[in-house]
Protein backbone atom coordinates (compact mmCIF):
# COMPACT_ATOMS: atom_id res chain seq x y z
CA UNK A 1 0.00 0.00 0.00
CA UNK A 2 2.79 2.38 0.13
CA UNK A 3 3.48 2.45 -3.15
CA UNK A 4 0.94 5.17 -3.42
CA UNK A 5 2.67 7.62 -0.71
CA UNK A 6 6.27 7.03 -2.01
CA UNK A 7 7.18 9.52 0.58
CA UNK A 8 6.12 7.06 3.54
CA UNK A 9 8.81 4.59 2.53
CA UNK A 10 11.20 7.16 2.50
CA UNK A 11 10.18 8.55 6.21
CA UNK A 12 10.25 5.01 7.32
CA UNK A 13 13.63 4.25 5.58
CA UNK A 14 15.29 7.00 7.42
CA UNK A 15 13.48 6.22 10.77
CA UNK A 16 14.68 2.69 10.29
CA UNK A 17 18.46 3.67 9.32
CA UNK A 18 18.66 5.97 12.83
CA UNK A 19 18.25 9.16 10.97
CA UNK A 20 16.81 11.88 12.85
CA UNK A 21 13.20 13.62 11.58
CA UNK A 22 13.32 17.44 11.50
CA UNK A 23 11.03 19.82 11.26
CA UNK A 24 10.91 20.95 7.82
CA UNK A 25 11.10 17.21 6.66
CA UNK A 26 7.89 15.18 5.13
CA UNK A 27 6.25 13.39 7.76
CA UNK A 28 2.93 11.68 8.57
CA UNK A 29 0.41 13.32 10.09
CA UNK A 30 -0.27 11.06 12.58
CA UNK A 31 3.31 10.87 13.57
CA UNK A 32 2.88 14.54 13.67
CA UNK A 33 -0.37 14.49 15.91
CA UNK A 34 1.49 11.99 17.71
CA UNK A 35 4.59 13.64 18.73
CA UNK A 36 2.47 16.91 19.16
CA UNK A 37 0.52 15.06 21.96
CA UNK A 38 3.84 13.57 23.12
CA UNK A 39 5.73 16.26 23.84
CA UNK A 40 3.12 19.25 24.49
CA UNK A 41 2.14 17.19 27.51
CA UNK A 42 5.95 16.44 28.78
CA UNK A 43 6.03 20.58 28.63
CA UNK A 44 3.18 20.38 30.42
CA UNK A 45 4.00 18.27 33.03
CA UNK A 46 7.22 20.18 33.46
CA UNK A 47 5.03 23.43 34.14
CA UNK A 48 2.94 22.09 36.57
CA UNK A 49 5.14 19.96 38.35
CA UNK A 50 6.56 23.52 39.17
CA UNK A 51 3.56 23.21 41.42
CA UNK A 52 4.04 20.51 44.34
CA UNK A 53 7.63 21.37 44.84
CA UNK A 54 6.72 25.06 44.44
CA UNK A 55 4.77 24.84 47.29
CA UNK A 56 7.98 24.34 49.78
CA UNK A 57 10.17 26.99 48.78
CA UNK A 58 8.59 29.83 50.69
CA UNK A 59 9.65 27.38 53.57
CA UNK A 60 12.50 25.40 52.79
CA UNK A 61 14.04 24.34 56.13
CA UNK A 62 17.80 26.04 55.68
CA UNK A 63 18.55 28.85 53.46
CA UNK A 64 20.49 26.36 51.01
CA UNK A 65 17.59 24.04 50.74
CA UNK A 66 15.90 26.95 49.69
CA UNK A 67 17.95 28.35 47.18
CA UNK A 68 18.53 24.45 46.04
CA UNK A 69 14.80 24.05 45.73
CA UNK A 70 14.18 27.52 43.83
CA UNK A 71 16.90 26.52 41.17
CA UNK A 72 15.05 23.17 40.42
CA UNK A 73 11.94 24.42 40.06
CA UNK A 74 13.44 27.73 37.77
CA UNK A 75 14.98 24.43 36.07
CA UNK A 76 11.65 23.07 35.03
CA UNK A 77 9.98 26.42 33.87
CA UNK A 78 13.12 26.13 31.10
CA UNK A 79 12.83 22.74 30.53
CA UNK A 80 9.06 23.69 29.78
CA UNK A 81 10.11 26.45 27.87
CA UNK A 82 12.56 24.57 25.68
CA UNK A 83 9.90 21.99 25.24
CA UNK A 84 6.94 24.30 23.94
CA UNK A 85 9.77 25.70 21.76
CA UNK A 86 10.69 22.16 20.24
CA UNK A 87 7.03 21.49 19.70
CA UNK A 88 6.26 24.57 18.18
CA UNK A 89 8.16 23.69 15.15
CA UNK A 90 5.46 20.94 14.38
CA UNK A 91 3.27 23.46 14.11
CA UNK A 92 1.06 24.56 17.29
CA UNK A 93 1.28 27.90 19.02
CA UNK A 94 2.53 27.70 22.34
CA UNK A 95 -0.95 29.77 23.09
CA UNK A 96 -2.70 27.17 21.18
CA UNK A 97 -1.25 24.36 23.77
CA UNK A 98 -2.07 26.17 26.95
CA UNK A 99 -5.55 26.48 25.81
CA UNK A 100 -5.34 22.30 25.22
CA UNK A 101 -3.82 22.20 28.60
CA UNK A 102 -6.61 24.47 30.53
CA UNK A 103 -9.51 23.00 29.19
CA UNK A 104 -7.92 19.54 29.95
CA UNK A 105 -8.10 18.54 26.09
CA UNK A 106 -4.50 17.75 26.74
CA UNK A 107 -3.19 15.97 29.87
CA UNK A 108 -0.21 15.92 32.16
CA UNK A 109 1.80 13.36 34.17
CA UNK A 110 -0.50 12.45 36.59
CA UNK A 111 1.18 11.87 39.18
CA UNK A 112 1.22 15.71 39.73
CA UNK A 113 -2.07 15.32 40.99
CA UNK A 114 -0.75 13.63 44.01
CA UNK A 115 -0.67 16.24 47.01
CA UNK A 116 3.42 17.31 48.38
CA UNK A 117 2.40 17.18 52.19
CA UNK A 118 6.11 17.48 54.06
CA UNK A 119 9.21 18.69 53.37
CA UNK A 120 10.37 15.33 53.02
CA UNK A 121 7.82 15.01 49.88
CA UNK A 122 10.62 17.22 48.39
CA UNK A 123 13.11 14.58 48.44
CA UNK A 124 10.34 12.12 47.37
CA UNK A 125 9.99 13.94 44.36
CA UNK A 126 13.40 14.45 43.41
CA UNK A 127 14.91 11.03 43.85
CA UNK A 128 11.62 8.33 42.82
CA UNK A 129 9.56 10.81 40.38
CA UNK A 130 12.67 13.04 38.47
CA UNK A 131 14.52 9.41 38.95
CA UNK A 132 11.63 7.59 36.81
CA UNK A 133 11.45 10.46 34.41
CA UNK A 134 15.10 9.82 33.70
CA UNK A 135 15.01 7.07 33.11
CA UNK A 136 11.99 7.92 30.60
CA UNK A 137 14.27 10.27 28.92
CA UNK A 138 17.52 9.28 28.92
CA UNK A 139 15.78 6.46 26.50
CA UNK A 140 13.75 9.67 24.55
CA UNK A 141 17.79 10.46 23.87
CA UNK A 142 16.92 8.72 20.57
CA UNK A 143 13.49 9.32 19.52
CA UNK A 144 13.27 10.00 16.05
CA UNK A 145 12.17 13.53 15.66
CA UNK A 146 15.57 15.68 16.15
CA UNK A 147 14.00 18.80 17.90
CA UNK A 148 12.70 16.18 20.63
CA UNK A 149 15.58 14.06 20.86
CA UNK A 150 18.53 17.06 21.38
CA UNK A 151 15.88 18.89 24.29
CA UNK A 152 16.17 15.28 25.71
CA UNK A 153 20.04 15.61 26.38
CA UNK A 154 20.16 18.79 27.33
CA UNK A 155 17.21 18.00 29.90
CA UNK A 156 18.57 14.45 31.22
CA UNK A 157 21.85 16.62 32.12
CA UNK A 158 19.84 19.22 33.97
CA UNK A 159 17.51 16.52 35.50
CA UNK A 160 20.15 14.27 37.10
CA UNK A 161 21.24 17.09 39.68
CA UNK A 162 17.14 17.22 40.25
CA UNK A 163 17.52 13.74 41.21
CA UNK A 164 20.87 13.85 43.44
CA UNK A 165 19.34 17.29 45.30
CA UNK A 166 16.50 15.13 45.70
CA UNK A 167 18.54 11.90 47.23
CA UNK A 168 20.32 13.92 48.94
CA UNK A 169 17.27 15.92 51.02
CA UNK A 170 16.08 11.99 51.82
CA UNK A 171 19.68 11.27 53.18
CA UNK A 172 20.00 13.66 55.65
CA UNK A 173 16.60 12.81 56.62
CA UNK A 174 17.21 8.95 56.55
CA UNK A 175 20.48 10.20 58.86
CA UNK A 176 18.37 12.40 61.01
CA UNK A 177 15.93 12.78 64.14
CA UNK A 178 13.46 9.72 64.06
CA UNK A 179 10.79 12.82 63.66
CA UNK A 180 12.98 13.44 60.36
CA UNK A 181 13.31 9.47 59.34
CA UNK A 182 9.55 8.86 59.89
CA UNK A 183 8.46 12.14 57.96
CA UNK A 184 10.98 10.02 54.73
CA UNK A 185 9.18 6.63 55.48
CA UNK A 186 6.17 8.52 54.89
CA UNK A 187 6.94 9.97 51.77
CA UNK A 188 8.17 7.27 50.51
CA UNK A 189 4.82 4.98 51.31
CA UNK A 190 3.13 7.56 49.00
CA UNK A 191 5.29 8.49 46.56
CA UNK A 192 6.56 5.21 45.61
CA UNK A 193 3.41 3.66 43.80
CA UNK A 194 2.36 6.51 41.74
CA UNK A 195 6.51 6.56 40.64
CA UNK A 196 6.09 3.32 38.86
CA UNK A 197 2.32 3.99 37.30
CA UNK A 198 4.54 6.88 35.53
CA UNK A 199 5.90 4.61 33.25
CA UNK A 200 2.00 3.78 31.92
CA UNK A 201 0.17 0.93 31.50
CA UNK A 202 1.47 -2.76 30.92
CA UNK A 203 2.86 -3.00 27.18
CA UNK A 204 -0.02 -5.40 26.79
CA UNK A 205 -2.16 -2.43 27.31
CA UNK A 206 -0.61 0.45 26.19
CA UNK A 207 -3.33 2.13 23.69
CA UNK A 208 -0.27 4.43 21.69
CA UNK A 209 2.82 1.91 22.47
CA UNK A 210 2.94 -0.39 19.07
CA UNK A 211 2.66 2.66 16.04
CA UNK A 212 5.36 5.12 18.62
CA UNK A 213 7.75 2.00 18.85
CA UNK A 214 7.71 1.64 14.97
CA UNK A 215 8.48 5.25 14.40
CA UNK A 216 10.65 5.34 17.38
CA UNK A 217 9.40 7.79 18.80
CA UNK A 218 9.26 5.22 22.12
CA UNK A 219 12.67 3.30 22.32
CA UNK A 220 11.64 1.07 24.93
CA UNK A 221 8.56 -0.27 25.96
CA UNK A 222 6.58 0.61 28.98
CA UNK A 223 7.79 -2.60 31.23
CA UNK A 224 11.77 -2.78 30.08
CA UNK A 225 11.56 1.00 31.58
CA UNK A 226 9.39 0.43 34.72
CA UNK A 227 11.54 -2.80 35.14
CA UNK A 228 15.10 -0.09 35.02
CA UNK A 229 13.92 2.05 37.32
CA UNK A 230 12.75 -0.51 40.28
CA UNK A 231 16.15 -2.06 39.63
CA UNK A 232 18.61 0.96 40.07
CA UNK A 233 15.98 2.47 42.83
CA UNK A 234 15.94 -0.89 45.32
CA UNK A 235 19.58 -0.15 46.30
CA UNK A 236 19.14 3.23 46.54
CA UNK A 237 16.37 2.66 49.13
CA UNK A 238 19.14 0.31 50.99
CA UNK A 239 21.50 2.82 51.56
CA UNK A 240 18.96 5.16 53.41
CA UNK A 241 17.85 1.99 55.59
CA UNK A 242 14.16 2.71 54.70
CA UNK A 243 11.63 0.51 53.23
CA UNK A 244 10.17 0.02 49.59
CA UNK A 245 6.38 -0.22 50.64
CA UNK A 246 5.78 -3.42 48.19
CA UNK A 247 6.07 -6.86 50.09
CA UNK A 248 6.12 -9.04 46.91
CA UNK A 249 9.85 -7.02 46.31
CA UNK A 250 12.77 -9.66 45.90
CA UNK A 251 15.45 -10.12 43.66
CA UNK A 252 15.24 -12.50 40.99
CA UNK A 253 18.10 -14.86 40.20
CA UNK A 254 16.89 -16.42 37.31
CA UNK A 255 15.72 -13.16 35.53
CA UNK A 256 18.72 -11.04 37.30
CA UNK A 257 15.88 -8.32 38.08
CA UNK A 258 13.92 -7.42 41.05
CA UNK A 259 10.27 -8.74 41.05
CA UNK A 260 7.42 -6.51 42.27
CA UNK A 261 4.05 -6.41 43.22
CA UNK A 262 1.10 -5.75 40.61
CA UNK A 263 0.27 -1.92 40.43
CA UNK A 264 -3.29 -0.78 41.71
CA UNK A 265 -4.22 0.13 38.10
CA UNK A 266 -7.43 1.07 39.30
CA UNK A 267 -5.98 3.65 41.22
CA UNK A 268 -4.23 4.71 38.20
CA UNK A 269 -7.14 5.47 36.00
CA UNK A 270 -8.82 6.98 38.62
CA UNK A 271 -6.69 9.56 39.37
CA UNK A 272 -5.90 10.12 35.84
CA UNK A 273 -9.67 10.62 35.13
CA UNK A 274 -10.00 13.69 37.78
CA UNK A 275 -9.76 11.48 41.30
CA UNK A 276 -6.86 12.73 42.88
CA UNK A 277 -6.33 15.57 45.62
CA UNK A 278 -5.02 18.22 43.19
CA UNK A 279 -6.48 17.63 39.80
CA UNK A 280 -8.79 20.75 40.33
CA UNK A 281 -5.73 22.92 41.99
CA UNK A 282 -3.21 22.66 39.84
CA UNK A 283 -5.53 23.77 36.71
CA UNK A 284 -6.81 26.54 39.07
CA UNK A 285 -3.33 27.41 39.96
CA UNK A 286 -2.70 27.92 35.99
CA UNK A 287 -5.22 29.55 34.57
CA UNK A 288 -4.93 32.16 37.53
CA UNK A 289 -1.56 33.23 36.71
CA UNK A 290 -2.04 33.13 33.42
CA UNK A 291 -5.12 35.00 33.79
CA UNK A 292 -3.30 37.39 36.10
CA UNK A 293 -0.88 37.59 33.85
CA UNK A 294 -3.02 38.77 30.73
CA UNK A 295 -2.78 42.61 31.05
CA UNK A 296 0.90 42.14 31.11
CA UNK A 297 1.44 40.24 27.81
CA UNK A 298 -1.01 42.56 26.20
CA UNK A 299 1.25 45.80 27.62
CA UNK A 300 4.67 43.75 25.90
CA UNK A 301 3.11 43.02 22.82
CA UNK A 302 1.64 46.84 22.57
CA UNK A 303 4.23 48.43 23.64
CA UNK A 304 6.39 46.25 21.16
CA UNK A 305 4.39 47.39 18.39
CA UNK A 306 4.62 50.91 19.45
CA UNK A 307 8.14 50.79 18.82
CA UNK A 308 8.15 49.38 15.80
CA UNK A 309 5.76 52.13 14.50
CA UNK A 310 8.28 54.42 15.98
CA UNK A 311 10.26 52.87 14.32
CA UNK A 312 9.33 52.70 11.01
CA UNK A 313 8.57 56.58 11.55
CA UNK A 314 11.72 57.49 11.94
CA UNK B 1 25.15 34.20 70.16
CA UNK B 2 27.86 37.11 71.35
CA UNK B 3 26.13 40.31 71.63
CA UNK B 4 26.00 42.55 68.35
CA UNK B 5 28.20 45.03 67.28
CA UNK B 6 27.68 48.40 65.19
CA UNK B 7 29.47 46.32 62.27
CA UNK B 8 27.49 43.05 62.86
CA UNK B 9 24.29 45.15 63.44
CA UNK B 10 24.94 46.73 60.26
CA UNK B 11 25.54 43.26 57.62
CA UNK B 12 22.39 41.79 59.73
CA UNK B 13 20.60 45.10 58.28
CA UNK B 14 21.73 44.54 54.52
CA UNK B 15 21.38 40.97 55.25
CA UNK B 16 17.09 41.13 56.07
CA UNK B 17 16.84 43.62 53.19
CA UNK B 18 18.48 40.54 51.23
CA UNK B 19 16.21 38.18 52.22
CA UNK B 20 13.09 39.99 52.83
CA UNK B 21 12.92 40.21 49.28
CA UNK B 22 14.56 37.49 47.72
CA UNK B 23 11.43 35.78 49.81
CA UNK B 24 9.29 37.71 47.93
CA UNK B 25 10.34 37.81 44.56
CA UNK B 26 10.32 33.75 44.97
CA UNK B 27 6.52 34.15 45.33
CA UNK B 28 6.20 34.39 41.68
CA UNK B 29 7.49 31.16 41.00
CA UNK B 30 4.81 29.16 39.07
CA UNK B 31 2.74 32.23 39.22
CA UNK B 32 4.33 34.31 36.59
CA UNK B 33 2.95 35.65 33.45
CA UNK B 34 4.88 34.03 31.55
CA UNK B 35 7.45 31.48 31.74
CA UNK B 36 10.15 34.07 30.49
CA UNK B 37 8.92 36.13 33.46
CA UNK B 38 9.17 33.22 35.88
CA UNK B 39 12.42 32.59 34.90
CA UNK B 40 13.16 35.79 35.26
CA UNK B 41 11.85 36.08 38.38
CA UNK B 42 13.37 32.94 39.62
CA UNK B 43 17.11 34.69 38.95
CA UNK B 44 16.62 37.69 40.35
CA UNK B 45 15.40 35.97 43.93
CA UNK B 46 18.29 33.43 43.90
CA UNK B 47 20.23 36.51 43.83
CA UNK B 48 18.98 38.18 46.58
CA UNK B 49 18.97 35.17 48.71
CA UNK B 50 22.77 34.43 47.60
CA UNK B 51 23.19 38.06 48.86
CA UNK B 52 21.70 37.13 52.21
CA UNK B 53 23.49 34.04 52.27
CA UNK B 54 27.29 35.46 51.94
CA UNK B 55 25.53 38.45 54.77
CA UNK B 56 24.31 36.39 57.45
CA UNK B 57 27.55 33.77 56.85
CA UNK B 58 29.40 37.09 57.56
CA UNK B 59 27.64 38.22 59.98
CA UNK B 60 27.55 34.57 61.71
CA UNK B 61 31.29 34.76 62.03
CA UNK B 62 30.95 37.68 64.00
CA UNK B 63 28.45 36.31 66.25
CA UNK B 64 29.03 33.18 66.74
CA UNK B 65 26.21 31.64 65.45
CA UNK B 66 24.93 29.96 62.13
CA UNK B 67 23.38 31.77 58.84
CA UNK B 68 20.14 29.76 59.57
CA UNK B 69 19.85 30.74 63.48
CA UNK B 70 19.76 34.27 61.94
CA UNK B 71 17.63 34.15 59.23
CA UNK B 72 15.11 31.24 60.61
CA UNK B 73 15.15 32.22 64.28
CA UNK B 74 14.72 35.78 64.68
CA UNK B 75 11.69 36.88 65.07
CA UNK B 76 9.69 40.36 63.15
CA UNK B 77 10.72 42.55 66.03
CA UNK B 78 14.56 41.63 65.49
CA UNK B 79 14.44 41.81 61.78
CA UNK B 80 15.78 44.79 60.51
CA UNK B 81 15.14 45.15 56.99
CA UNK B 82 13.67 48.67 55.27
CA UNK B 83 10.12 48.23 54.78
CA UNK B 84 9.59 48.38 51.22
CA UNK B 85 11.39 45.34 51.19
CA UNK B 86 8.60 43.31 52.97
CA UNK B 87 5.46 44.42 51.60
CA UNK B 88 4.14 41.67 49.94
CA UNK B 89 4.43 40.52 46.22
CA UNK B 90 0.71 42.91 44.92
CA UNK B 91 0.46 42.35 40.90
CA UNK B 92 3.45 42.56 38.95
CA UNK B 93 2.86 46.07 38.90
CA UNK B 94 3.78 46.38 42.36
CA UNK B 95 6.70 44.32 42.00
CA UNK B 96 8.17 45.58 39.13
CA UNK B 97 8.02 49.36 40.51
CA UNK B 98 9.41 48.13 44.37
CA UNK B 99 11.85 46.25 42.08
CA UNK B 100 13.11 49.64 39.89
CA UNK B 101 13.47 51.44 43.12
CA UNK B 102 14.99 49.33 45.14
CA UNK B 103 17.75 48.01 41.85
CA UNK B 104 18.15 51.95 41.49
CA UNK B 105 19.22 52.27 44.89
CA UNK B 106 21.24 49.37 45.26
CA UNK B 107 23.21 49.72 41.95
CA UNK B 108 24.47 53.22 43.68
CA UNK B 109 24.77 51.57 46.89
CA UNK B 110 26.91 48.83 46.36
CA UNK B 111 29.06 50.54 43.76
CA UNK B 112 30.35 52.94 46.74
CA UNK B 113 30.29 49.81 49.02
CA UNK B 114 32.78 48.27 46.90
CA UNK B 115 35.23 50.76 48.58
CA UNK B 116 34.28 50.03 52.20
CA UNK B 117 37.20 49.58 54.65
CA UNK B 118 35.86 46.24 55.81
CA UNK B 119 37.43 43.49 53.32
CA UNK B 120 34.74 41.11 53.45
CA UNK B 121 32.25 43.39 52.83
CA UNK B 122 33.95 45.06 50.04
CA UNK B 123 34.02 41.55 48.61
CA UNK B 124 30.55 41.00 49.12
CA UNK B 125 29.09 44.44 46.98
CA UNK B 126 31.46 43.48 44.40
CA UNK B 127 29.62 40.71 43.67
CA UNK B 128 26.40 42.50 44.42
CA UNK B 129 26.99 45.48 42.34
CA UNK B 130 27.72 42.97 39.35
CA UNK B 131 24.31 41.49 39.98
CA UNK B 132 22.11 44.90 40.54
CA UNK B 133 23.68 46.16 37.39
CA UNK B 134 21.49 43.67 35.45
CA UNK B 135 18.85 43.58 37.47
CA UNK B 136 18.03 47.47 37.24
CA UNK B 137 18.71 47.14 33.52
CA UNK B 138 15.50 44.79 33.38
CA UNK B 139 13.14 46.12 36.00
CA UNK B 140 13.91 49.58 34.15
CA UNK B 141 13.04 47.82 30.73
CA UNK B 142 9.92 46.10 32.58
CA UNK B 143 9.11 49.71 33.51
CA UNK B 144 8.81 51.48 30.07
CA UNK B 145 7.34 48.30 28.70
CA UNK B 146 3.94 48.18 31.17
CA UNK B 147 4.41 51.98 31.83
CA UNK B 148 4.35 52.36 27.76
CA UNK B 149 2.09 49.56 27.12
CA UNK B 150 -2.14 49.62 27.34
CA UNK B 151 -4.16 52.10 29.11
CA UNK B 152 -4.79 49.50 31.77
CA UNK B 153 -1.04 48.80 32.43
CA UNK B 154 0.00 52.38 32.57
CA UNK B 155 -2.85 52.68 35.02
CA UNK B 156 -2.01 49.87 37.20
CA UNK B 157 1.55 51.53 37.05
CA UNK B 158 0.64 54.51 38.32
CA UNK B 159 -1.31 52.97 41.25
CA UNK B 160 1.61 51.29 42.19
CA UNK B 161 3.79 54.20 42.36
CA UNK B 162 1.29 56.11 44.08
CA UNK B 163 1.29 53.18 46.74
CA UNK B 164 5.30 52.73 47.33
CA UNK B 165 5.85 56.50 46.97
CA UNK B 166 6.46 57.31 50.64
CA UNK B 167 8.72 54.52 51.39
CA UNK B 168 11.63 55.29 49.34
CA UNK B 169 12.80 58.06 51.95
CA UNK B 170 13.57 55.18 54.46
CA UNK B 171 16.12 54.11 51.78
CA UNK B 172 18.24 57.85 51.95
CA UNK B 173 17.72 57.21 56.27
CA UNK B 174 21.18 57.62 58.14
CA UNK B 175 20.97 56.91 61.43
CA UNK B 176 23.57 56.74 64.14
CA UNK B 177 24.99 53.44 64.06
CA UNK B 178 25.50 53.47 60.16
CA UNK B 179 26.97 57.74 60.37
CA UNK B 180 29.16 56.08 62.93
CA UNK B 181 30.40 53.27 60.40
CA UNK B 182 30.85 55.84 57.54
CA UNK B 183 33.36 58.31 59.89
CA UNK B 184 35.06 54.56 60.02
CA UNK B 185 35.07 54.48 56.52
CA UNK B 186 33.13 50.94 56.79
CA UNK B 187 29.40 52.34 55.57
CA UNK B 188 27.90 54.25 53.15
CA UNK B 189 26.34 57.86 53.25
CA UNK B 190 22.48 57.28 51.97
CA UNK B 191 21.92 60.51 51.88
CA UNK B 192 24.34 61.37 49.19
CA UNK B 193 22.77 58.64 47.10
CA UNK B 194 19.44 60.72 46.67
CA UNK B 195 20.00 62.99 43.81
CA UNK B 196 21.39 60.57 41.32
CA UNK B 197 18.48 58.56 42.39
CA UNK B 198 15.82 61.04 41.96
CA UNK B 199 17.11 61.73 38.55
CA UNK B 200 17.19 58.45 37.57
CA UNK B 201 13.78 57.33 38.15
CA UNK B 202 12.68 60.37 36.80
CA UNK B 203 14.08 59.98 33.74
CA UNK B 204 12.49 56.60 33.42
CA UNK B 205 9.03 57.52 34.66
CA UNK B 206 9.76 60.28 31.65
CA UNK B 207 9.68 57.23 28.95
CA UNK B 208 7.47 54.82 30.65
CA UNK B 209 4.80 57.95 30.34
CA UNK B 210 3.85 57.56 34.28
CA UNK B 211 3.99 60.62 36.37
CA UNK B 212 5.85 61.70 39.80
CA UNK B 213 3.14 61.14 42.24
CA UNK B 214 1.66 64.32 43.63
CA UNK B 215 0.81 62.96 47.29
CA UNK B 216 4.20 62.45 49.49
CA UNK B 217 3.97 60.84 52.99
CA UNK B 218 6.90 59.15 55.36
CA UNK B 219 6.46 55.37 56.22
CA UNK B 220 9.58 54.36 58.50
CA UNK B 221 10.88 52.13 61.26
CA UNK B 222 12.42 48.59 59.56
CA UNK B 223 15.79 49.30 61.19
CA UNK B 224 14.11 50.04 64.51
CA UNK B 225 12.35 46.48 64.07
CA UNK B 226 8.67 48.47 63.41
CA UNK B 227 7.26 46.89 60.60
CA UNK B 228 3.87 46.54 58.52
CA UNK B 229 1.61 44.17 59.67
CA UNK B 230 2.68 41.72 56.50
CA UNK B 231 6.55 40.72 57.61
CA UNK B 232 5.29 38.75 60.72
CA UNK B 233 2.97 36.68 58.65
CA UNK B 234 5.90 36.31 55.77
CA UNK B 235 8.15 34.54 58.72
CA UNK B 236 5.71 32.14 59.97
CA UNK B 237 5.89 30.40 57.01
CA UNK B 238 9.24 31.38 56.40
CA UNK B 239 10.21 29.76 59.76
CA UNK B 240 7.61 27.22 60.54
CA UNK B 241 8.75 23.85 59.49
CA UNK B 242 13.09 25.02 60.21
CA UNK B 243 11.81 25.46 64.38
CA UNK B 244 9.05 22.72 64.66
CA UNK B 245 12.60 20.51 64.10
CA UNK B 246 15.30 22.23 66.54
CA UNK B 247 18.52 21.29 66.66
CA UNK B 248 18.33 18.94 63.48
CA UNK B 249 20.38 19.33 60.34
CA UNK B 250 18.67 19.29 56.94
Amino acid sequence: MNDLVPELDNFQQKIDDEQRIEPKDWMPEKYRLNLIRQMSQHAHSEVIGMQPEGNWISSAPSLYRKIVLLSKVQDEAGHGLYLYSATETLGITRAEMNARLQSGESKYASIFNYPSLTWADVGAIGWLVDGAAIVNQVSLQRTSYGPYARAMIRICKEESFHQRQGYDIMVKLAEGSPAQREMAQDAINRWWWPSLMMFGPHDSDSVNSQQSMKWKIKRQSNDELRQKFVDQTVQQCEILKLELPDPDLRWNEERQHYDFGEIDWDEFYQVIKGNGHCNRDRIKHHVKAHKEGAWVREAMTAYAGKKAQRKDAA
Amino acid sequence: MTEPDNLSTYVLRLADDAMVLGQRISEWTSNSPNLEEDIANSNVALDYLGRARMLYAYAATMLNTTEDDLAFMRDARQYTNLLMHELPKGDYAFSTVRQFFIDSFDVLYFEQLIHSGDAQLAAIAAKTFKECQYHVRRSRDLMVRLGDGTDESNSRMQTALDELWGYRHELFMDDELETELQQQGVAITRADLQPKWDAAIQDCLTEATLSIPEADWTVSGGRAGVHSEHLGHMLDDMQCLHRSHPGVTW
